[in-house]
């Protein structure tokens, strides 16, 4: 017995210590730049990125253009690696040299825990000068002024529309405003004889396709925090619009027939994306879009605008969310100094900035690409141009606890849009709440 | 007891004493050399993996910085987070449900199979093909299954003027097709049980029949008895399907809210309203999605305990009314 309690508590002891060591093993603090490496040196860099087919054969065809610098450079760029994976690489001691994330919700998260290196020791001793890049860009690559990633490319949110659609229903213009959002969304939409929907004009279900908040605040002028730091929704007039705006159009179409419409729509990456199947005549989506309706859905002749803004903010036309992929150094990289270099290549040489956006549509990154005569501009992409070129756009909202704040607010919706929520502006003070007490949480 | 003994002068030589403590040691030394692979094992993936677990819930831990101690702030934080006491629900409601059903559906189908004459083996193997399936594809095609406005369960009600419900898009409706889902994929009880019916002795069946007793009362008072061991297993593994239920609530609420092909953060956990939220769903968000491991750790030791304590009492009683029967069928 006497034995077995010993045994047990060794157990015990040694499970404690193991514990202490692997997570306290993960610090490893690298202070100044790493040296860049020499421009003969043979090496190979290890990328990790969440592209897959079409779009990773692209970058990676752009990636091996940086041999044209480091001639003897071999470059491993692995596809379909998220930020678990990432993460989980960090912790085991075995990440990538350069990690691409997807989403820019987890940079918060990576720069306040070190996940990824701070990159200002390498802006600094390499003099970059970070205004060629927009300042909506520069706010989702950083962290309470800690700069640990730079952006590759970035996406613009604007309005699609299916042209055919707007010409047959007598529209001459696209909406400017949500006023005139509501209105022509109602004239595009179509009931089958049973009061069923067939076409829906604007489709307001959040969170479905890009419908999600973050995508939808700018245009309403709505901030996601107060003056103090703190969670502040319920005092921003913008989000009041609009919840408003999206229930006035889900009353107009009725909860339930939109439910049971939206429930047999197709999934957002595939041929059966309801704008590809002439479902939805408008819709707010990135500029990647573009590529993905002539690639799956060809005949289908649209047209784009920027997404409209609410009317109390009308002089903000042309505004809306930008966010991306963004590269980082992560913590424990066996060559920082090569993936910085790999990084600076992709984040600010014009040339592959072009070769990449024109390659998967996406919306170069800094001024000087944006205005490169080889960028292939059309008239569906021109928009996404014209918007990045103006600095209105905003950036995607950063915080320590990943995408908490983002479901806390699409849940509220879930729950306003089904007529659940009797207070407005109390339920928004409990969102308030939830993503106030999920930042406290985390100590950052 | 042993110790007791050896401290004992009983005035005989030493040297046998010795000998048989060396003999005991050695007995003792080969019994652990024996057990070592099986004790390795069970420290390194059961043991460590359980105190670093509660370890960690007593800290506030991103997963890339050392823990920090926050001593009960994560499981004072539960009684303050809305969505722990959805998910609490949502995977009771299952543990209920599916236990059940899955246990009760497995019963009757290897009751029927143990009754068949022909083509038991084709049967057999058709009832069991389903849970080799990789749960993501199962639920996939379950979703495209059951969609509606068009698919082909859809299609199949409109025949009758009927209309399907929303399954995977309707709150109401998503547990209940989850539990289809892992009523589907039950094979591996059926099979287990069948073996369990097969095996009651038939003499008591035609003793019992003898004595007038008809199907109902034989099986109620010869096959269940029987078989109640095996029942119990089922009992415990459906339990713990049902707590652990993660990919098919993933896979159903991405594939509802239109995210099945997207990766990463930009898939709608919970989907729809909080329905498909179980409880392992909200503790990988909490520890992956929002770095918060400790949080996550405290909610691992939380569904441990309960798991465990269910478990236990499910045993016990199990036990019980074993005994209770043995006890009975002496007198």
């Amino acid at each position: 017995m006497r034995l077995t309690s010993r045994a047990a508590l060794l157990c015990v002891a040694a499970a404690v210590s193991l514990t202490a060591c692997a997570a306290g093993a993960s610090r490893s603090d690298r202070t100044g730049p790493a040296e860049a490496p020499a421009k003969d040196a043979a090496f190979t860099l290890t990328v990790w990125s969440n592209y897959s087919d079409r779009e990773l054969a692209a970058v990676t065809e752009a990636m091996e253009t940086f041999r044209e610098i480091y001639p003897d450079v071999t470059i491993e760029h692995q596809g379909s690696q998220d930020d678990d994976k990432i993460t989980a690489g960090i912790r085991s001691g075995n990440p990538p040299d350069l990690a691409l994330s997807f989403t820019t919700d987890n940079i918060g998260q990576f720069c306040s825990s070190g996940a990824f290196q701070e990159l200002k020791p390498y802006l600094e001793r390499d003099r970059v000068d970070l205004s060629q890049i927009s300042e909506a860009v520069r706010s989702y690559t950083e962290f309470k002024g800690n700069r640990c990633a730079m952006p590759m490319l970035t996406d613009v949110n604007g309005l699609y529309y299916n042209a055919a659609m707007v010409e047959a229903a007598g529209i001459s213009a696209p909406p400017r405003t949500t006023s005139e959002l509501l209105e022509q969304a109602k004239k595009l939409t179509r009931r089958a004889p049973d009061g069923s929907l067939e076409v829906v004009g604007f489709l307001p279900s959040m969170p479905y396709y890009q419908n999600r908040p973050q995508i939808w605040a700018p245009n309403f002028g709505a901030d996601w925090f107060g003056p103090d730091g703190r969670s502040g929704l319920a005092d921003s007039p913008g989000w009041q619009e609009m919840f408003r705006f999206q229930k006035e159009l889900v009353d107009f179409y009725g909860h339930d027939a939109l439910e049971r419409f939206r429930a047999g729509l197709g999934q957002e990456y595939s041929p059966d994306h309801a704008f590809h199947q002439g479902k939805i005549a408008m819709m707010v989506d990135g500029e990647f879009r573009t590529a993905f309706i002539k690639a799956q859905a060809p005949q289908v002749r649209f047209g784009t605008a920027p997404f409209p803004v609410a009317d109390s903010v009308a002089d903000t036309y042309g505004t809306g969310l930008t966010s991306g992929t963004i590269m980082g150094i992560p913590k424990g990289s066996k060559n920082p100094g090569a993936a910085w270099e790999l990084i600076k290549y992709l984040s600010l040489d014009t040339d592959v900035i072009v070769q990449m956006s024109n390659a998967i549509k996406n919306v170069p990154n800094t001024r000087a690409a944006l205005e490169d005569p080889r960028l292939e501009v059309d008239e569906q992409f021109r928009t996404f141009v014209d918007m990045a070129r103006s600095d209105d756009l905003e950036g995607s909202p950063v915080t320590p606890i990943g995408d908490a704040h983002l479901k806390v607010v699409s849940d509220f919706a879930t729950s306003w849009q089904a007529g659940q929520v009797p207070d407005l502006v109390e339920g928004l003070r409990a969102v308030d709440r939830q993503i106030d007490d999920q930042i406290a949480k985390s100590g950052k | 007891m042993t110790a007791a003994l050896e401290r004992v002068d009983t005035g005989r030589p030493a040297a046998p004493a010795r000998g048989r403590s060396r003999a005991r040691t050695r007995h003792r030394l080969t019994v652990l050399a024996f057990l070592a692979p099986a004790i390795t094992g069970f420290v390194l993936f059961f043991g460590y993996p359980l105190v670093a677990t509660v370890v960690f819930s007593f800290t506030r831990y991103d997963l890339i910085n050392p823990p920090e101690f926050v001593g009960l702030a994560n499981y004072l934080f539960m009684l303050d987070d809305p969505l722990f006491l959805t998910s609490i629900y949502n995977t009771l409601w299952l543990v209920v449900v599916v236990t059940i059903s899955r246990v009760v559906f497995a019963l009757g189908v290897a009751s029927v199979i143990a009754r068949l004459r022909s083509g038991v083996g084709l049967i057999r193997t058709l009832c069991y093909l389903p849970s080799l399936a990789p749960p993501v594809a199962a639920t996939l095609v379950f979703f495209l299954v059951m969609r509606p406005n068009g698919g082909p369960l859809d299609t199949a009600l409109g025949w009758f003027g009927l209309q399907g419900p929303l399954w995977f898009s309707d709150p109401d409706w998503a547990k209940p097709g989850l539990a289809v889902i892992l009523l589907w994929v039950s094979g591996d009880l059926v099979i287990i049980l069948l073996a369990a019916v097969l095996d009651v002795p038939q003499e008591q069946y035609e003793a019992a029949e003898l004595d007038g007793a008809g199907a109902l009362r034989r099986w109620w008072h010869i096959t269940l008895p029987t078989i109640s061991p095996v029942l119990l297993f089922g009992v415990v593994n459906s339990v713990i399907v049902a707590l652990q239920l993660f990919t098919q609530a993933v896979v159903a609420g991405s594939a509802g809210s239109g995210a099945a092909d997207v990766t990463g953060n930009t898939r709608n956990l919970g989907f729809p309203d909080n329905s498909t939220l179980t409880f392992p769903v909200w503790l990988y968000t909490q520890g992956f999605r929002y770095f918060d491991m400790g949080y996550a750790a405290a909610m691992a030791t939380v569904l441990f305990v309960v798991s465990f304590a269910a478990t236990a009492v499910l045993v016990q009683r199990m036990r019980r009314s074993s005994h209770q029967e043995e006890g009975g069928s002496g007198a």
